[in-house]
């Protein structure tokens, strides 16, 4: 069954995006233990090009405010496995991403300026090749899963996917609003 | 922990060398007993210490979140994995890379495993391993499966063992060099990995090689063990050898080291390293680990005893065809280069990011028309997409040859010139392109306060924030000081090599009313070249949010008032300790807690400082005799034993509970310090006169019947066994090396070993 399900929500407006406001948060959500998930320690890579950016490190699941690819976007990256079915493991994680995107959108820290909008484009990533390579193969398998935990979660909006990446990567799957 | 743990043993077998396998197989076997409480928690973190898996800070359940120190509520159905260590609390992968050297594919490893298993960023210590931090421990026997099938070890990366064997990354295309120590690095590392004489130090053990004296090339000066290339004319023949130097080190307390020998011979070099590893294992510090590295060996006993010491341990070392079967490729074991040597060519004015990067990260070879290219990595990390597009890069310019530095870099080596330019654009589109390596803004620090248990302050907190002041005021650093280099310690045990460094800066914590306030004591005029030739002068704490001010403040008095061509370690041995201080004495203010609030807190990192963080380092092991340590060894072959009789079969498992009892046997003979010879009949005879007909080995109630089934199990050795006869056996093994285990208890009760 497939497990580590990442999602990654982007940032509708990165400009003037601070990273030690993103520590001072990630910070305080340890404090107030904010998360379902056991919450450790908080780890700045804003020096690294690209690079994971700020990574809220928890037992099981670490939620970053990431940099990959050059874009911003709350990421959100379950480590420990769910015995749930692989639709809600999906439906969990993108749960887990929406919700951590409305929190931060929220924190003064950031001064409303860190928005994900309503019209939200996700990135959704296996993270583990021993269960799942990036192959057409294994995409096609788990679509479905991937639909129905969208619409479990959006209602009744539309979502294209596509495969993302080269077999040397994850498999990582783009989800855009609308066909 | 990943869900996949379970597929990855089947998957690559065949793929990783047996021996390897058969080692993660036991060390996977290892924490599978601690999980059913079949092993003490000391041995199962001497046991993950000595596969690199360390502990992180936090791992005892205890966090100060900046207001309180709290509990962190990890599950309560776990054993620890260490002393105060708690099992699903996240540790650290240490990849040991000997001689730093790296392919391809293993870059690409280095991807998959980073962002599987880590936070998505591989570390280059300072020593030319990797790092990943933020694993949990189920999850490190599939990283040592993946990282076997592509040839590297984790093996003795950490625990009182001999670490990453270390050499200059230019070695072999180096200028200066008089040869190419590579093949000399690898052939002790691989001959030192496991070697039973370098199982029982009280301490880890640390060696490098350089190819020559004048460069800070291998750092010999602070090493256990530092070989220097070297060459001499003996009988009409240019001869190869190393001047060999031991007992350097950093730490609380530096030491640099001594000379051993001006001249050790080529084929001396193995065997003469074993002799000081057995001198070492025998006569280093084992209870005191302040006091247990070899550096204190060596000053105590001075260095012609130790001399002495070794020549005789030399003396009577049985010979081992390993010692110089090595050298007969050495003189072939060049590098294979992908593309012919070109010219550099640019049409049209280069770029200013091309020049400006040339200027510091090309070396250009001995090897006229290579250049060796260093990739500058902040703080040591790369990304997984980096490490993938850094892959590509050597595929297409220059194949393998790729090293780890100690300055937390890589190198690709064998550039032909004429492609610098594409190099320069491949790297610079995956953002690996920073100009400035071995320069000022080529900040070295070891992790401090994000991950290690520790760390005081926050040494790459402050080395972040000295690369980006530095790196917006590069273009208008005098030249002079853009040659110096800073490396930052987040304590005194010296991980980020301060001791060297021009400006060196370690942490430590002061008091201002009822505050902690992070501070770095102040370390200047360390000397990186000449294989770090000398150590800085303490100046004085200054407050972690101050070292800016003082980085300018001591560069720019250097640039003012130095002689004509005065180095600076020269120009701070002429200015004084005493001046320096003077010279820094207003910065050692803190502003009271109402004044300024910043000067609490530590750079990254928001919350009020305080040192209760602080835990018991495991970077010394667990310091575990080694006869405790094969003991537990054997209480995992009778386990072993058991999961055979359930699935290979009734000899494998017949065959394993006869060799637990064997190594037990021997583990109690060399904890008695009998000499004996390596076959299973001597191991029995020896057994026997040693241990039962003196009655050591001997239960109060049961006299010698355990040491029976032993005698029993060796003269049925090979012969055909029911299920019942084989589960017998195991049963026995296992009564045999619980007896081993109170044999030991009752030599020590009576001060025998």
């Amino acid at each position: 069954m497939i497990q580590h399900v990442n999602v990654k929500v982007f940032a509708e407006s990165p400009e003037g995006f601070d990273h030690n406001a993103a520590l001072a948060v990630f910070q305080r959500w340890i404090r107030e233990s904010v998360c379902e998930e056991l919450l450790i320690d908080v780890v700045d890579y804003h020096h690294v090009p690209a690079g994971p950016g700020t990574v809220l490190v928890g037992h099981e699941a670490n939620y970053s405010l990431d940099n990959g690819g050059n874009r911003l976007g709350l990421l959100y990256n379950r480590k420990a496995p769910i015995e749930a079915g692989e639709e809600e493991n999906f439906a969990q994680a993108l749960r887990a991403a929406l919700g951590a995107c409305r929190r931060l959108e929220e924190e003064p820290e950031f001064e409303g300026r860190l928005r994900f909008g309503p019209a939200r484009e996700i990135e959704i990533t296996i993270n583990d090749r021993g269960l799942a390579p990036n192959t057409d193969d294994a995409f096609v398998a788990l679509k479905p899963a991937i639909e129905s935990a969208l619409g479990a979660v959006y209602g009744a909006v539309e979502f294209s996917l596509e495969r993302l990446g080269d077999a040397r990567e994850r498999l990582r799957i783009g989800v855009h609003a609308g066909k | 922990m990943k869900a996949s743990n379970g597929l990855w043993r089947e998957r690559l077998l065949g793929a990783m060398p047996a021996e390897l396998a058969q080692e993660i197989d036991v060390f996977e076997n290892e924490l599978a007993m601690r999980k059913r409480g079949k092993l003490d928690e000391a041995l199962v973190a001497e046991t993950r210490l000595r596969r690199g898996v360390y502990g992180q800070r936090y791992d005892n359940g205890q966090r100060h979140d900046g207001r309180a120190t709290r509990q962190l509520a990890y599950p309560e159905d776990k054993p620890t994995k260490g002393p105060q260590t708690l099992w699903d609390a996240p540790g650290m992968q240490r990849i040991k890379i000997p001689f730093g050297g790296l392919t391809a594919r293993q870059l690409e490893t280095l991807a998959e495993l980073a962002e599987e298993y880590s936070d998505g960023i591989a570390h280059v210590t300072t020593r030319q391993d990797v790092q990943l931090h933020f694993v949990h421990i189920e999850d490190t026997p599939s990283i040592m499966r993946r990282l076997a099938a592509v040839g590297i070890t984790t093996r003795e990366a950490c625990g009182n063992t001999v670490r990453n064997v270390t050499a200059c990354p230019v070695a072999g295309v180096c200028r200066t060099q008089i040869f190419d120590v590579t093949p000399y690095a690898h052939a002790l590392a691989y001959f030192l990995l496991g070697h039973p004489d370098a199982q029982a130090f009280g301490r880890k053990f640390k060696i490098s090689f350089s190819g020559c004296c004048e460069e800070a090339c291998g750092l010999a000066h602070m090493h256990d063990f530092g070989a220097i290339a070297v060459e001499r004319d003996l009988d009409g023949k240019r001869k190869r050898g190393f001047e060999l130097w031991v007992g350097g080190g950093l730490g609380a307390v530096p030491q640099p080291a001594r000379l051993f020998t001006e001249f050790l011979p080529e084929e001396e070099l193995l065997p003469v390293a074993q002799a000081i590893a057995r001198v070492f294992a025998r006569l280093g510090e084992k209870k005191n680990r302040n006091t247990a590295r070899m550096k204190f060996l060596v000053a105590k006993l001075g260095i012609d005893e130790f001399r002495r010491l070794v020549a005789e341990e030399r003396a009577r070392l049985p010979f081992d065809k390993r010692w110089t079967e090595y050298l007969e490729h050495v003189e072939r074991a060049g590098e294979p280069r992908l593309k012919p040597p070109s010219l550099l060519q640019i049409n049209g004015a280069a770029s200013g990011e091309f020049t400006r990067w040339a200027a510091t990260n090309v070396y250009p070879q001995r090897q006229r028309g290579y250049s060796t290219v260093t990739v500058t990595l902040p703080l040591g990390d790369i990304t997984a997409d980096q490490l993938r597009a850094l892959a590509e890069v050597a595929r297409r310019f220059i194949k393998d040859t790729i090293r780890t530095t100690v300055e937390q870099n890589m190198v690709l080596r064998w550039v032909s010139d004429g492609d610098l330019p594409q190099v320069h654009a491949a790297l610079q589109a995956a953002g690996l392109a920073t100009p400035g390596a071995g320069t000022i803004l080529d900040v070295a620090a070891c992790p401090g306060t994000d991950t290690c248990k520790l760390g005081i302050a926050s040494s790459r907190g402050l080395a972040a924030e000295l690369r980006t002041r530095l790196a917006t005021r590069a273009f208008e650093l005098d030249e002079a000081v853009e040659s110096l280099r800073i490396k930052i310690s987040g304590c005194f045990n010296s991980c980020g090599q301060h001791h060297v460094a021009d400006l060196g800066f370690y942490g430590v914590s002061r008091k201002k009313g009822d505050y902690a306030v992070p501070h770095f004591q102040v370390v200047l005029g360390g000397q990186w070249r000449e294989n770090a030739a000398s150590y800085g002068l303490a100046v004085g704490a200054v407050p972690s949010k101050r070292v800016p001010e003082v980085v300018d403040r001591i560069t720019g008095r250097y640039v003012n008032e130095r002689a004509r061509g005065e180095s600076f370690q020269a120009f701070i041995a002429r200015i004084g300790k005493a001046e320096c201080r003077r010279t820094l004495e207003d910065l050692m203010e803190v502003p009271p807690h109402d004044a300024d609030p910043s000067f609490y807190s530590d750079w990254g990192d928001p919350r009020e400082f305080t040192i209760g963080d602080l835990a018991t380092g495991e970077c010394a092991g667990v310091v575990v005799p080694a006869v405790e340590f094969q003991l537990a060894a054997c209480e995992r072959e009778v386990f072993e034993a058991q999961l055979k009789l359930e699935k290979a079969g009734i000899e494998a498992a017949a065959a394993q509970a006869h060799e637990s009892m064997l190594h037990g046997a021997a583990a109690l003979l060399r904890h008695k310090g009998v000499a004996f010879g390596g076959s299973p009949d001597e191991i029995v005879r020896t057994f026997r006169a040693e241990l039962v007909e003196t009655r050591l080995f001997w239960d109060p109630f049961r006299g010698g019947a355990l040491s029976n089934y032993f005698f029993k199990a060796h003269e049925n050795a090979g012969a055909v066994h029911t299920e019942e006869a084989a589960h017998q056996l195991i049963e026995e093994a296992q009564l045999f090396i619980e007896a081993c285990h109170a044999c030991y208890v009752g030599m020590a009760a009576v001060g025998v070993g």
